[in-house]
């Protein structure tokens, strides 16, 4: 069962993830213009971007301990979904600048001035190389310096996590619970190691 | 006493769009050979106070009793009983006691009073409410001579207000004013919008309105007031003070700490709705400056 789980997983073309990637924002738009938003659709279009961006950029994060502590292997899909994060997190800067703060000088302002927002666009502007090295060609050409860079991935999610609690006002749960599942989820990574290596097939084979 | 103080427009008197566009063009003709300072402001601001929707004054509010989402209050606040209602009033009063709505609006006079409101979130509305001045009420009760503060209290009943079984903020909400800015004949004690009784998610049945001051400072479903000489206490002062603090009057020149208060989002504009310039006391700065004279508005925020 969770082989031809697997196997449907890896032979899921790329294209098809973007696709669906695409049409939230899109949806987004849709229902923003048409009044699916409420009355206040620029904020709403803005967290539910960024919302998704993290929410997608935290199930990046799930993938490798879900391969290593369960049989689900997800890893053939990890880079289509940062690159469809990195777009959602793109388009919520987007958004907040264009249709939202709209006033060019008011923007920079916030850019230079504001804690929060500084966090936010620590967390895009590191995500970009990582974005735009996500490709054949890059990983080919970067070799194992590539690995290292997209470590920076780790970072750039604890930023994402830091400026959502930043920005609330009064006590809410809901962004402290993603913070430590942001955390939790990074310190797995510095479990020992030897936990992770699978016993060797003929190892299994002749204990049965 | 009512009609102390009129608006500059009202629905009775509503400036035909082709005057008005006139006008702006020639304003905008000024602008262009420099002289735009000899328009005054405030009449600028009047022309194009066209009240928000009901629909959306009623489904866009920050009312964290209901929940914190600008959503909620429409959705659960439809639970609250706001049948019977009375408003204690005590303290340094002559007239102390449990004060039933009914006797209290049975000796005012309802008016309309159209007033910009702002949000201390950068957006803002323009309403239409109903209601009487809160002085008139603080005569009923008699203030005494030494009383310098007023402070009020929101209903605490957990059970109808889903947000009070949460800690976003400490329960109950508590608003205050000085003696003079809650004498003020701006100062409305609103028990209606566009002529319909008070919605619930906007501070059934009875709540403050305070237009020169961000809109957490217009306590809504008040059960308390207490006459005091000392400041009292505010929720969002108590729960986080380097960002609100007592007085909250709305001011472009200060902001937040996390955004900027020189403008603002009008809700119910759509999706590509242009943001305004925030005007000083949010436009009221004919009425109120005076309140504040001698004070440095930057620290006391």
């Amino acid at each position: 069962m969770t082989d031809r789980l697997n196997t449907a997983i890896r032979k899921t073309p790329s294209w098809l993830l973007y696709l669906v990637g695409a049409a939230y924002p899109v949806w987004l738009l849709y229902a923003g213009v048409t009044g699916g938003l409420g009355v206040d659709p620029v904020k709403a279009m803005e967290h539910a971007l960024g919302k998704a961006g993290l929410q997608i950029l935290v199930a990046v994060l799930l993938i490798s301990p879900l391969r290593r502590f369960t049989p689900l292997n997800l890893l053939s899909w990890r880079r289509a979904l940062g690159v469809i994060s990195f777009f959602y997190i793109l388009l919520h800067f987007l958004v907040w600048m264009v249709l939202d703060v709209q006033i060019l000088s008011q923007v920079w302002a916030d850019i230079v001035k504001r804690p929060y927002i500084i966090v936010g666009m620590a967390s895009l502007l590191i995500l970009l190389p990582l974005a735009v090295t996500s490709n054949n060609r890059s990983v080919r050409k970067l070799g194992p310096k590539w690995r290292k860079l997209h470590k920076a991935t780790y970072l750039a999610v604890l930023l994402g996590g830091i400026h959502y609690i930043m920005q609330i006002k009064s006590f809410q749960y809901e962004p402290y619970v993603y913070l430590i599942v942001i955390v939790g989820l990074i310190a797995l990574r510095r479990l020992p190691k030897r936990q992770m290596r699978r016993p060797k097939k003929g190892a299994l084979q002749r204990a049965v | 006493m009512a009609h102390r103080w009129t608006n500059d427009l009202t629905h009775d008197d509503v400036t035909p769009k082709s005057a008005y566009m006139n006008r702006r063009q020639i304003v905008a003709g000024m602008a262009g050979l420099g002289l735009a300072t000899i328009a005054p402001k405030a009449q600028a601001a009047a022309e194009t106070l066209d009240p928000t929707p009901f629909d959306v004054i009623t489904q866009y509010n920050n009312f964290y009793e209901f929940g914190t989402r600008k959503e909620d209050p429409a959705r659960y606040a439809g639970s609250l009983t706001t049948k019977p209602w009375s408003i204690k009033i005590d303290g340094m009063v002559d007239n102390p006691g449990d004060y039933a709505l009914s006797d209290i609006l049975s000796k005012m006079t309802i008016e309309e009073r159209i007033y910009r409101f702002r949000c201390v979130e950068a957006w803002s509305m323009v309403v239409p409410w109903n209601g009487f001045e809160l002085k008139d009420l603080l005569d009923l009760a008699g203030v005494q001579s030494g009383a310098k503060y007023v402070a009020f209290e929101t209903l605490y009943r957990p059970e109808e207000m889903p947000g009070q079984r949460q800690p976003f903020l400490e329960w109950p909400y508590v608003e205050g004013l000085r003696l003079d800015e809650a004498n003020h004949p701006l100062t409305l004690m609103a028990t209606g919008i566009y002529g319909k009784p008070m919605p619930n998610q906007n501070g059934a049945p009875i709540r403050l309105v305070v237009p020169w001051k961000y809109g957490f400072k217009s306590i809504k479903s008040i059960v308390r007031i207490t006459l005091t000489d000392k400041e009292p206490p505010t929720s969002w002062n108590k729960s986080i003070p380097s960002e609100y603090g007592f007085y909250s009057n709305v001011n472009p020149k200060v902001d937040h700490p996390r955004w900027s208060q020189a403008s603002e989002r009008p809700i119910g504009g759509g999706f590509f709705a242009k943001r305004i310039p925030t005007l000083m006391f949010n436009g009221y700065e004919k009425e109120v400056a005076g309140l504040y004279e001698g004070m440095d508005l930057r620290k006391n925020y």
